[in-house]
């Protein structure tokens, strides 16, 4: 399992667990912006040093939030590296220290947060959107399924990518991304498939 | 039980009228246990995505408790469960507790009250302590059970199951097979397994699109067995 923590609940009875959905996604977003907003290695560092010490007091765990980093960790290195090569040292560290910072922060959000308490977070807000014909509980359902989506995504890459290699074309893009496109899809055709089935969206 | 009447209907290819997936069948399913079996690409499991309405009839009508499939659609899913093969696609939320809380959305309980009965659910099915376990985590017999659990949990009166121990070992083949041979609902279960089709007081043989058997399980399984061997 490549990504055992984004997007999944690890339940617990930290400050951070307990701390209500609205003001979770509100900081994340506060988070966010600031993030954006604030230029610089050291602010990017200081944002980074910030949500290590979240993600230490929710006490998600320190290996499984190692082992699910490890993708963003390589695209932020990845992203450094051309900074660094293009225009020096204080962009790459500030390239990498944003991302990690709010993949990280929003792990621990995802990780102390029931996923049944984002959608009816998301739903209570959307409710105002109704009289322009959004439906909130959809959107909210959306929503959660987008994050359940995550490690499943990342799950049929691991096994797209040991089927690549057992054929001896782990070179080849082509064995990677395409069976990984067509399988997304079905996967997410058959999420369709069981929530009509279960009657989710009928309501 | 439920009545389910399948009225002149036929299925075609989505996009491509010309090609035809189940030719014409009119049944009338009353039994409480009813096996559909046949080969791969046979059709069976259209013939039970018809019964949720999961596919719609391109000719002919389908019919539960006089409810059609196509216009009631929504009354339809909240009688007829669907079990499918592959419980990764069945099972959408993170944990155990959230998914079969996710069934319970429709009944518009209060989220306390749907986590104690989503957890009260999985007691019933002796999975209580995996409440807070991330669904991937489980094993193959434990998401399909889990899936079961879900289905049920909204109380169905009829449970349609495509295959739902072709992907487990024997021990969970059982275990799946005694849970759905135990239930109270009217079950149509789709099955390559002919041991567990000649449990079921009906079975369906479907052979390119049509019925070719439809009678005693025993004698289905035979008629199934000889047509392979031919």
């Amino acid at each position: 399992m490549t990504a055992s923590l984004l997007g999944m609940y690890r339940p617990g009875t930290t400050v951070v667990h307990r701390l209500a959905v609205g003001p979770k996604l509100a900081t994340l977003a506060a988070f966010a912006v600031a993030v954006t907003l604030l230029r610089g290695p050291w602010s990017a560092l200081c944002f980074l040093a910030a949500a290590v010490a979240v993600a230490l007091w929710a006490r998600i765990g320190v290996r499984a939030t190692a082992r699910a980093m490890r993708p963003i960790l390589f695209l932020a290195t990845v992203f450094a590296g051309f900074q660094l090569w293009r225009v020096g040292w204080p962009l790459a560290v500030e390239v990498a220290g944003d991302l990690l910072s709010l993949v990280l922060l929003a792990v621990v959000v995802t990780a102390t947060t029931p996923t049944d308490d984002v959608i009816d977070a998301i739903t209570r807000a959307c409710e105002p959107l109704r009289r322009f014909g959004v439906d909130p509980e959809r959107v909210g359902l959306a929503i959660a399924l987008m994050m359940r989506a995550v490690p499943d995504i990342l799950d049929i890459a691991s096994q797209t990518r040991d089927a690549a290699k057992a054929r001896g074309l782990e070179r080849d893009p082509r064995a990677l991304l395409v069976p990984l496109a067509l399988r997304t899809v079905a996967r997410a055709r058959a999420t369709g498939d069981a929530l009509a089935a279960r009657g989710i969206v009928d309501d | 039980m439920a009545q389910i009447v399948l009225d002149g209907v036929t299925v075609t290819a989505p996009g491509d009228d010309e090609t035809t997936i189940l030719g014409e069948t009119s049944l009338r399913l009353t039994e409480r246990r009813i096996a559909l079996i046949g080969g791969n690409g046979s059709g069976k499991s259209t013939l039970a995505r018809l019964l949720n309405g999961l596919t719609a009839p391109a000719t002919g009508s389908v019919r539960v408790d006089d409810l059609d499939t196509v216009r009631d659609g929504a009354a339809v899913r909240r009688r007829v469960g669907f079990v499918f093969t592959d419980p990764d696609s069945q099972l959408v939320m993170p944990t155990c507790a959230e998914d079969v809380a996710l069934s319970l959305r429709r009944t518009r309980l209060p989220k306390a009250e749907r986590r104690e009965r989503a957890v009260e659910i999985l007691g019933t099915y002796g999975l209580a302590h995996l409440a807070d376990v991330s669904v991937h985590s489980l094993s193959g017999g434990q998401k399909q059970l889990l899936a079961v659990a879900g289905v049920l949990a909204t109380d169905p009166d009829v449970i349609v199951a495509d295959e739902p121990t072709t992907l487990l070992d024997l021990h969970n083949t059982r275990r799946i097979a005694d849970l759905l041979f135990g239930l109270r609902q009217q079950v149509v279960l789709v099955t390559h397994d002919l041991e567990l089709a000649t449990r079921c007081d009906r079975a369906l043989v479907i052979a390119g699109g049509v019925i070719a058997f439809d009678g005693d399980p025993a004698e289905a399984a035979a008629s199934y067995r000889e047509s392979v061997s031919r």
